[in-house]
Formats: structure tokens, C-alpha cells, sequence
């Protein structure tokens, strides 16, 4: 069998815009990914210990709400601390160009704005991931 | 990381990392399950199955938390359907189960058919072995939504749930071939909607009509799981036929005949890939002859077989 590349695609906190994580989960769907979606309103604590419980290469958030130059640093840190060491984390969503680099400076690899064509996170993934 | 000995002392990465190797067929993964292999056979596996849609995670839920209450530990294996096109899948079954994420005596994993056409994946068994070795009481896997004929979940459960749900219509004749004939137990959820009472009546004369029937007759219980309502009759069930085929001998029975199909798979695989070595040199040659009609197939495994076996 061959190795698949497996990503939770998570919506971190009260944010309920999930039309670009479920666009996301089903393009990495039919690019020949195992895609774990846990649906809304999920806790950086949640988020880590499914990605752990899941073995997931990637961990794909989304957030349109403007929370994440708090949630996503957050979670890097909880799956860190739970031995994910190697796992690769992007964001994507509402997020102003002016918040990506403290965003790439806390661990997220890279993030995906509004108008984002999905072949491109494709790609990214598999370029990115380590497996 | 020694993934066989932490996961035994207890370490969910290691548990994690286990799963994976035995998915992906990585090469240490027969190491893992020599070493977790004694350490097996303690935990209670429950499957649960019926159609798409029916409830399967949602129960899974509730039925894991009344466990729970119980003091038990539960492990929990979730079967979605891969793409037979992409190979991709999205595993959703996660979205019931929140409420378990940060319990630490839970741990779900999300499992992908990949190729598997009975409604579980052909790891599957496997995993069940690694939540086991890992110390899980309970052990529900849950497989794909099914039609009629994917009825894997009997090889690896002790106890079958099926679920169905009301307004099914006709439909229930269709899947009674299949999957009526390996419920241990039954259950109706979304009992708040119409025709749960109807829908009863239907199987329970189904059942009548069930002339292989010993003396277990199948449990009908009606549930609304997305409201926990009837999950203690549900379990009550569960121990019921737990201590049935614990004392008429048909656990030991179902679980000497799990053993001895996994051996024959284990040694079916391991002889065809010795086989498949040995002559692939001349596999192309005896493709030839057979083109040009000069032998034919029978004889020439015949051949094989005398050669490898002797
Ligand atoms: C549709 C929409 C809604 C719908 C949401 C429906 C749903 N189920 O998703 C409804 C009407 C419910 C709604 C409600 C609200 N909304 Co609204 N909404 C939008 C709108 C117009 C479009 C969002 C959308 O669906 N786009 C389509 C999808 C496919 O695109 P996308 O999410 O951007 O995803 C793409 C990329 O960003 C990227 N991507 C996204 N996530 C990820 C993740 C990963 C891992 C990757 C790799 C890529 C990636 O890839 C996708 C494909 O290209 C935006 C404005 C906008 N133009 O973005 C406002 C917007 C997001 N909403 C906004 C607000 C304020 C609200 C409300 C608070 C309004 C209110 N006062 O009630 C509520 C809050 C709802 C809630 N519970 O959270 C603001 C947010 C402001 C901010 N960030 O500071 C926005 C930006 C509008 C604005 N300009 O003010 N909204
Ligand atoms: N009305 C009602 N809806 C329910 C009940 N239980 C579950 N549901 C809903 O049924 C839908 C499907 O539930 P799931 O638990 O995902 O069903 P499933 O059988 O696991 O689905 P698959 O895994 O996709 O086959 C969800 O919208 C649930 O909220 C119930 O008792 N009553
Ligand atoms: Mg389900």
C-alpha cells in the first residue's frame, strides 16, 4: 500500500464561515488525499489532539474571522508540545497581508487568502510535506 | 521511537504511529504486531454498521460515553469510503465525535476504505489489535455505510449492531439479504420521525421469517441517538448478548475462527509473494508458451507448486 498523505482540516473557534475549509477539504479530497474534517468550532486543544489521534501529515485551518494571529500560533504550540514535531501547518482564510509574516514567524508554513487557487495548496502540500 | 514498546507503556503518539505503519504496509509493521500480539484478546469489540446516513457516528458517540461512565476505556475505529477514482477521501465521522476528543481514556481514529469492498479496510482488524494491545476495554469500529453485501464488520466484531432508520421505505427489503442476517442486535434511531413503530414491526417479521434462527433472537431497540435517549436499554442489550455467546461458547467459537482465517490470510499472502519471487524470471516465458497454446496454465502451476512444495 502506498503512503498517503492524510490532513485534518480543522475550523479553530467561533468563526461559522466554512464554505473555504469544506472548498479546501474537497479539493485535497480529489487530489488523492485522506482528508479528516471535524466540522466547526473546534478548540486549539481539540485541533492538536485529533491531528495526533489521526497521525496526519497536514493540519489545514481555516479562519475568516479574524482570530488567528491568536489561534493559530496556538495550536503550532499544542502540537509541538505533543511530539508532532514534523507535521505541516497552513492557514487560510480572511487574514491581512500585514499579519502573514508573525504568522510564518510562529510556525504556520504558509497562508492562503481569499481567491486562492486550490492546485496551488495542492501543490504546496506536496512539495512541503514531510512524510 | 520504539513505536511497539510505547504504545504498550501507554504512549497515543506511539499508539498513533502504530495505526499508520500497519495501514501503510510499512515494513516495521510486522515487528509492531509480533510484539503487540500477545498483549491482545482482552478488549470487547462492538460493530456497528447499517445504511448511509443512519446515525452510525452519532450513536458511536453516545454508546462511547456511556462506557465511559462506566469506568471503561474505549477505542474507536471509523470507516469512510475512499474514491475509487482519486484514492482521496474525506473521513467526516470525526464531526459526531467532538465531544470525545479531549477525553484521555478515548481514542478514535478515522479510517479510509482504500480499496476494501466488504465496508471495512483491509487494516482494519489490524488496528482493532493496536487500540487492544494499548489496554482500550471497548473497541467500536463503525464501518462505511452500507447496502447489502459489505458485511465485513462480522469477521471483526463480537457483537454487531445494526442501525437502521424509519422512512427507509421499500428499502428494507433490499438490504434484508445482507445486512439483516448479521445483526446480533438491532436498533431503529431517529425514533423521534414517523414509522419507527412501523419499521419494527417490519423487522421483527423479517426475523419470523429467519429459518437459520437458534435461540438468540435479535434485541429490536429504538433509539434517538442525537438525543441519547434509549442508549442504556441499547447497552443493556449489548451485555445481554456479550454474556450469551460468553457462555454458550460462541465467542470462543467466532474468535477461533477469526484466528484461523488470519493465519490462513497471513500464510496465503506470505506463499503467493514467495511464489511470485521465485518464478519471476520466468513468468514471461511461461506467458509465451501459453500465447503460442504450446501449455496451458493448469499444468504449468502444477509444475510450481511441485517444484516450490516439495
Ligand atoms: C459568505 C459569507 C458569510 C456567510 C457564511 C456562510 C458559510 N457557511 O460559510 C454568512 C452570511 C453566514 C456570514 C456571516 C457572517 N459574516 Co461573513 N462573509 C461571507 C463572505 C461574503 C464570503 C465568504 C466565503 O464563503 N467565501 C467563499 C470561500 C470559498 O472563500 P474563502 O473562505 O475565502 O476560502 C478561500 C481562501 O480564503 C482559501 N482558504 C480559506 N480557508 C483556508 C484554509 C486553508 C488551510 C487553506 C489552504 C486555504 C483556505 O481557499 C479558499 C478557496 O480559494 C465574506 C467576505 C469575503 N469576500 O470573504 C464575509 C466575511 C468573512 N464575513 C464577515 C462577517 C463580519 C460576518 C458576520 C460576523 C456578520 C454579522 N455581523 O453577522 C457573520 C458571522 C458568522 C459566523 N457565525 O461566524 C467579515 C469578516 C470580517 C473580518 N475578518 O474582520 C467578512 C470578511 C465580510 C467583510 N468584509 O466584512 N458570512
Ligand atoms: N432526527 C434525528 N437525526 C439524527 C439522529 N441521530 C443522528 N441524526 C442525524 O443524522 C445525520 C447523520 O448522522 P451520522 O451520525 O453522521 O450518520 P452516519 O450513519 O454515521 O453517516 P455515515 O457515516 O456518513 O454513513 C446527522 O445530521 C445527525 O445529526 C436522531 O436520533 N434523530
Ligand atoms: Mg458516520
Amino acid at each position: 500500500m502506498e503512503k498517503k498523505i492524510r490532513v485534518l482540516v480543522a475550523k479553530p473557534g467561533l468563526d461559522g464561515h466554512d464554505r473555504g475549509a469544506k472548498v479546501i477539504a474537497r479539493a485535497l479530497r480529489d487530489a488523492g488525499f485522506e482528508v479528516i474534517y471535524t466540522g466547526l468550532r473546534q478548540t486549539p486543544e481539540q485541533i492538536a489532539e485529533a491531528a495526533l489521534q489521526e497521525d496526519v501529515n497536514v493540519v489545514a485551518m481555516s479562519i475568516l474571522s479574524g482570530a488567528h494571529p491568536h489561534l493559530f500560533p496556538k495550536v503550532v504550540n499544542l502540537l509541538h508540545e505533543k511530539g508532532m514535531k514534523d507535521v505541516l501547518i497552513i492557514g487560510g482564510g480572511v487574514i491581512p497581508e500585514a499579519d502573514i509574516p508573525a504568522l510564518k514567524e510562529a510556525g504556520i508554513a504558509a497562508v492562503f487568502t481569499p481567491g486562492t487557487n486550490t492546485s496551488d495548496v495542492v501543490d504546496f502540500i506536496k512539495n512541503n510535506v514531510k512524510m | 521511537m520504539e513505536v511497539a514498546k510505547e504504545l504498550l507503556a501507554g504512549n497515543r503518539l506511539a499508539l498513533s504511529r502504530a495505526i499508520t505503519a500497519i495501514e501503510n504496509e510499512y515494513e516495521e509493521a510486522t515487528d509492531i504486531m509480533k510484539e503487540l500480539y500477545p498483549h491482545t484478546g482482552h478488549a470487547y469489540v462492538l460493530g456497528i454498521t447499517g445504511p448511509p446516513g443512519a446515525g452510525k457516528s452519532t450513536l458511536t458517540e453516545k454508546i462511547a460515553k456511556a462506557y465511559r461512565e462506566q469506568g471503561k476505556t474505549v477505542g474507536i475505529i471509523a470507516v469512510d469510503p475512499t474514491s475509487p477514482f482519486t484514492g482521496g477521501a474525506i473521513l467526516g465521522d470525526r464531526i459526531r465525535m467532538n465531544s470525545l476528543t479531549l477525553d484521555e481514556g478515548v481514542f478514535i481514529r478515522s479510517m479510509g476504505t482504500r480499496g476494501s469492498l466488504g465496508g471495512l479496510s483491509h487494516k482494519t482488524a489490524d488496528a482493532v489489535k493496536a487500540l487492544d494491545a494499548f489496554g482500550k476495554d471497548i473497541i467500536i469500529v463503525e464501518t462505511v455505510g452500507v447496502g447489502q453485501s459489505e458485511v465485513d464488520i462480522v469477521k471483526a466484531a463480537d457483537t454487531t449492531i445494526v442501525v437502521l432508520i424509519p422512512g427507509m421505505g421499500d428499502d428494507i427489503q433490499a438490504i434484508k439479504a445482507g445486512i439483516l442476517e448479521i445483526g446480533d442486535l438491532f436498533t431503529v434511531n431517529k425514533s423521534d420521525l414517523d414509522g419507527a413503530d412501523k419499521l419494527v414491526r417490519e423487522i421483527n417479521m423479517m426475523l419470523d421469517l429467519d429459518s437459520l434462527m437458534t435461540d438468540w433472537r435479535p434485541p429490536i431497540s429504538k433509539v434517538i441517538a442525537s438525543q441519547g435517549e434509549g442508549i442504556d436499554l441499547l447497552l443493556a442489550d449489548v451485555g445481554k448478548h456479550r454474556q450469551y455467546i460468553e457462555g454458550n461458547g460462541e465467542l470462543a467459537r467466532r474468535r477461533t475462527k477469526r484466528a484461523k482465517d488470519e493465519l490462513l490470510d497471513i500464510l496465503g499472502a506470505g506463499i503467493e509473494r514467495r511464489i511470485k519471487t521465485h518464478i519471476s524470471d520466468r513468468l514471461n516465458g511461461y506467458v509465451e508458451q501459453m500465447k503460442k497454446h504450446e501449455t496451458d496454465p493448469y499444468t504449468l502451476v502444477n509444475g510450481i507448486l511441485a517444484e516450490m512444495l516439495k
